[in-house]
């Protein structure tokens, strides 16, 4: 191969360096823009009435998200009762016991189900619960909730555990503690921190699905009334008002977006302040 | 408190009965053994409810679509006609060929950028930028679908519609890709849209393969004299499998994603040819029609689109994983030799 001339060598590596850089600031045009669009869309709209009030009929005045917020909170709260113990305990088990064999089948398909199109598991949460209610419902938006946040609680409590170091297992152990004990007073303790960042990464993600709940837990325009009845929730508010030919209910849809874009910014930055330095060195 | 304790320490070890000493652990090893078991059990069952869902969901899946696979066999795969209203028959092909399409476009917008960014993270920025920036890019995975949908309705579309759309129609306009009205929502805003909802997989992947070839790469090219971009070029054709990996991952997301797509790509069931007609996808046309499937077989037919549309997204995230993990292996292992 004939080297090529030193000067054009050097524009050449000039020129890609540019180039790869341009990449990263055309990635970042899309966040900047979706955040202002935001910023500059919902702040408008928000009011005290914004935020305690029902949605208001079309052509009159006013109305709010209160209801939408109240389910949001509802549909997050059940969803983790039913999946967060259960991916914590997963979690623990495919961090303690990754030699096991079912340890690698479970994390292989643990992987396979965060890749699930989300619309699939409202599919599978509409046959299974809403079929048999027959009502869109509040435990089946539930559900189709824990099953997405499942594999996140999963992995990153595997990943937080693992973290503890052995000589810590192996002090239990050398005091007598039987190893069950070990995990569940002192490994499981020692990576508290990890565990509830996962937890708050699968609460941000559950907050922003509107697929599943499309199928599921549907929409309403009243308060929550019963389990097993439907109910409203941000990302349906934003998408029901946004495709709407009202003016006035599309300027609503953008501030919900500013709500639940800070309730899921605030997670995210939070869980950033918490891991801070922990997991630096690793990423 | 401490001197009390010790204090009964002294008291133990100078009594005369060494029966008041308790050993610490009261159950006995063949208890404890038990005991050990038991929570490996427990905790392994719970486990395992990871792939009693996933079983469940390719039996439900499967199961309430039977009626429209009875009745359209294989053919659902290329039948170009989904007529509800009038003769109930379904088939598939133009919302597949439309999730194909979009999600092509999203690699091939989406792939390039997300490369670039996965160099300059992982390569090029000081190491103090690599965290932060990072982070940030990561944001762009944190935004819910529904919001993507929102800003391509209102901020995208009209943007391409107004300046990109018609500068690409007046210079490329002869081929029929490129032809036709303009309404800024269509297959072309689809893609776009889809390649931006990827770059933070693709970018963090193809980083994180990048951050794993081993120094020893990078110090060889530089001894030789390479320039910077001559180093980068070595390593990513080191890690050139994982990276191949990070794509087809993203090819996944793309197939799979629904809410962003449903409001940006005009929800029309046809083969188009031009990228500035309204498409349809799989994902788009459940989150469309399922609360209005009025009878059996429509319902029956929008849960065989999930159905494949399940099998591709899986096949495509298993084939990625693999990949992934075989030249993540691969560079590791090549590091311990």
């Amino acid at each position: 191969m004939i080297p090529s001339h030193p000067s054009l060598r050097r524009a050449k590596d000039r020129a890609m360096i540019v180039l790869c850089v341009l990449a990263l600031g055309i990635a970042l045009i899309p966040l900047v823009s979706i955040l202002t669009s935001i910023l500059l869309n919902g702040v408008g709209v928000l009011n005290l009435s914004f935020f305690t009030e029902l949605p208001a009929a079309v052509g009159e005045s006013g109305g709010g998200i209160a209801n939408a917020i109240q389910g949001t909170l509802i549909l997050i709260a059940t969803a983790s009762v039913i999946g967060v113990p259960i991916g914590i305990i997963a979690g623990i088990y495919l961090s303690e016991y990754r030699e096991s064999k079912l340890a690698s089948v479970v994390r292989f398909f643990t992987d396979v189900l965060t890749e699930f199109p989300s619309i699939v598991i409202g599919i599978f949460a509409y046959t299974v619960i809403v079929l048999y209610f027959r009502s869109f419902s509040v435990i089946a938006g539930a559900f189709a909730l824990s099953v997405i946040m499942l594999p996140i609680v999963i992995r990153t409590t595997e990943e937080a555990v693992r973290l503890v170091p052995n000589n810590i297992r192996e002090a239990g152990i050398a005091l007598g503690l039987p190893r069950w004990k070990t995990t569940t007073r002192i490994v499981v303790p020692a990576a508290r921190s990890g565990i509830v960042t996962g937890t708050m990464l699968s609460l941000a993600r559950a907050a922003g699905e509107t697929a599943p709940l499309l199928l599921t837990a549907f929409n309403s325009f009243y308060w929550f009334s019963c389990m097993t009845k439907p109910v409203a929730s941000l990302s349906m508010y934003i998408f029901i008002f946004s495709i709407s030919p009202f003016p006035d209910w599309r300027a609503k849809a953008w501030g919900a977006a500013l709500v639940l874009m800070l309730m899921i910014l605030t997670l995210s930055i939070v869980v950033r302040y918490v891991t801070r330095g922990r997991y630096g060195l690793h990423a | 408190m401490q001197a009390i304790s010790k204090r009964n320490n002294d008291a133990r070890l100078t009594s005369a009965q060494p029966v008041s000493f308790k050993p610490l652990a009261i159950l006995s090893h063949g208890q404890r053994l038990t005991a050990d078991r038991a929570f490996k059990l427990v905790a392994g069952g719970i486990s395992s409810i990871v792939l009693v869902i996933l079983v469940a969901i390719v039996f439900e899946l499967y199961q309430q679509s039977r009626l429209s696979i009875d009745a359209f066999g294989i053919e659902f795969i290329w039948g170009t006609v989904w007529d509800p209203a009038i003769s109930e028959v379904f088939g598939a092909l133009p919302v597949i060929y439309g999730t194909l399409v979009t999600s092509v476009l999203a690699l091939l917008f989406g792939v390039p950028l997300s490369l670039g960014t996965a160099i300059v993270l992982s390569e090029l920025a000081p190491q103090s930028l690599r965290s932060p920036a990072s982070f940030v890019v990561e944001l762009l995975a944190a935004i819910p679908s529904v919001i993507y949908g929102l800003w391509g309705i209102f901020t995208l579309a009209p943007a391409l519609r107004d300046y990109a759309y018609p500068a690409v129609q007046s210079a490329l306009g002869f081929l029929p890709l490129f032809q036709g009205p303009i309404s800024g929502l269509g297959v072309l805003t689809g893609g776009i849209i889809l390649a931006i909802m990827i770059i933070p997989t693709v970018s963090a992947v193809s980083r994180d393969v990048l951050a794993a070839v081993p120094d020893t790469q990078r110090e060889a090219a530089f001894a030789l004299g390479a320039s910077r971009w001559q180093a980068a070029k070595t390593v990513l054709s080191y890690g050139r499998s994982g990276i191949i990996g990070a794509t087809i991952l993203g090819l996944g997301r793309a197939v799979g994603e629904t809410m962003a797509i449903t409001m940006v790509i005009g929800n029309r069931f046809d083969i188009f040819t031009s990228l500035f007609e309204p498409g349809y996808t799989m994902a788009a046309i459940i989150a469309n029609e399922f609360t209005e499937a009025t009878f059996d077989l429509y319902l029956s037919a929008l849960i065989e689109v999930g159905l494949i549309l399940f099998i591709v997204a899986t096949t495509v995230n298993v084939v990625a994983r693999l990949i992934v993990w075989r030249s993540m292996k691969m560079v590791r292992g090549a590091v311990l030799e």
